[in-house]
């Protein structure tokens, strides 16, 4: 049985509204490094830019947004097709491996953002 | 003579689906895609089995996959879905096959019934009826015609994968025709059952319902006005 109990907020409005949000953040921040990426790119703009501190919160969002988005997102992949009904009896057991290991792996990848934009 | 690829399986004595070619003569007439089932089984396999009944796109009991696309046989000339001089027939795909191309719908009317599709309204009734605007009649256009074919959900992947959670296109739209419904008063109660993440929000707007539906309907856009009623009650 495909429950609702890993879903990022548990309600389908919460996590459909959370995604368009999320993909918002994502929208600006990537328009924002394009701009960068279109002047000049040597070490010493960059430095200056991820020493601001509305970069350093403008990433930590960006990240945190990624995080949501790409949860949800793969949530729903999750429980379409890792399913008793797709896999057979270990269905439920794989999608709680492949749940657990997409976790870890979006905390992992939300730590290293803070560990390098904030050390 | 038009070459058609059936979908045979009778559970009873095959121990797999296969496809059967058959050559019919058509006399070169644009027939309808269920004149030809009519003619191999007349003519050619009488035992063939599919739904059939009013033949002419009102009872929708006629829903196949033909070369690909859902839709009514008896109201698809071959002209529209005949490629490269062969038909290929097969029953609505995502649901349980019972023989041939009749399938198990059992899963799609579970979902029609979970959206409660009857008017609610525990007012007494009036003397002869409960009357409404012409604009308030107009809000049902467009959503009443659904003739529970089942091709619009069984063209829907995620009614495919999650066919006992996910309401579909077709039950979905009959829920917004209660929501939008100015004699209903259960709308509260229809919308908290439907906000969680399996029964509205698993359609991810791919549009396969529009682009199938025999009757020109758009269970897309009317999901689209269920998902703004959920934001509305939320904030």
């Amino acid at each position: 049985m495909v429950t609702s109990v890993t879903s990022f907020s548990r309600t389908g409005l919460s996590d459909w509204l959370i995604q368009r949000v999320t993909s918002l953040v994502l929208l600006a921040y990537f328009i924002v490094i394009a701009y960068q990426l279109l002047g000049s790119v040597d070490y010493t703009s960059w430095r200056l830019l991820f020493d601001q501190t509305w970069m350093k919160v403008f990433t930590l969002m960006a990240a945190l947004s990624l995080a949501a988005h790409s949860w949800i997102g793969l949530w729903s992949v999750f429980t379409d097709y890792l399913t008793e009904r797709m896999l057979g009896p270990k269905g439920n057991v794989i999608r709680l491996f492949c749940q657990l290991g997409a976790s870890l792996a979006l905390v992992g990848y939300v730590i290293w953002v803070i560990v390098i934009i904030w050390s | 003579m038009l070459q058609v690829s059936l979908y045979r399986y009778n559970p009873e004595t095959d121990q797999a689906p296969y496809m059967q070619d058959f050559s019919v003569d058509t006399g070169d007439r644009d027939l309808m895609v269920l004149d030809v089932l009519e003619l191999i089984k007349a003519d050619l396999d009488g035992s063939v089995t599919y739904r059939r009944s009013c033949r002419e796109g009102v009872c929708g009991s006629d829903g196949l996959n033909m070369n690909g696309k859902n839709g009514l046989a008896c109201i698809t000339p071959l002209s529209e879905s005949v490629k490269g001089g062969k038909l290929v027939i097969r029953p609505l795909p995502g649901l349980p096959v019972i023989r041939d191309l009749v399938v198990d719908m059992s899963l799609f009317y579970a979902q029609y019934e979970k959206v409660q599709p009857y008017l609610q309204n525990p007012t007494p009734a009036p003397a002869i009826e409960r009357l409404q605007s012409p604009e308030e009649r107009a809000q049902l256009d467009g959503l009443y015609e659904c003739i529970l074919c089942a091709c619009c959900s069984t063209s829907c992947p995620s009614f495919w994968w999650n066919p006992d959670r996910f309401v579909g296109p077709a039950g979905l739209l009959q829920a917004y025709r209660f929501l939008a419904d100015s004699r209903d008063t259960a709308t509260e109660d229809r919308l908290a059952k439907l906000d969680d993440p399996f029964s509205v929000f698993r359609c991810h707007g791919i549009q396969n319902c529009v682009n199938v539906c025999p009757k020109g309907l758009n269970p897309t856009k009317a999901i689209g006005h269920i998902r703004t009623m959920l934001l509305n009650r939320a904030t």
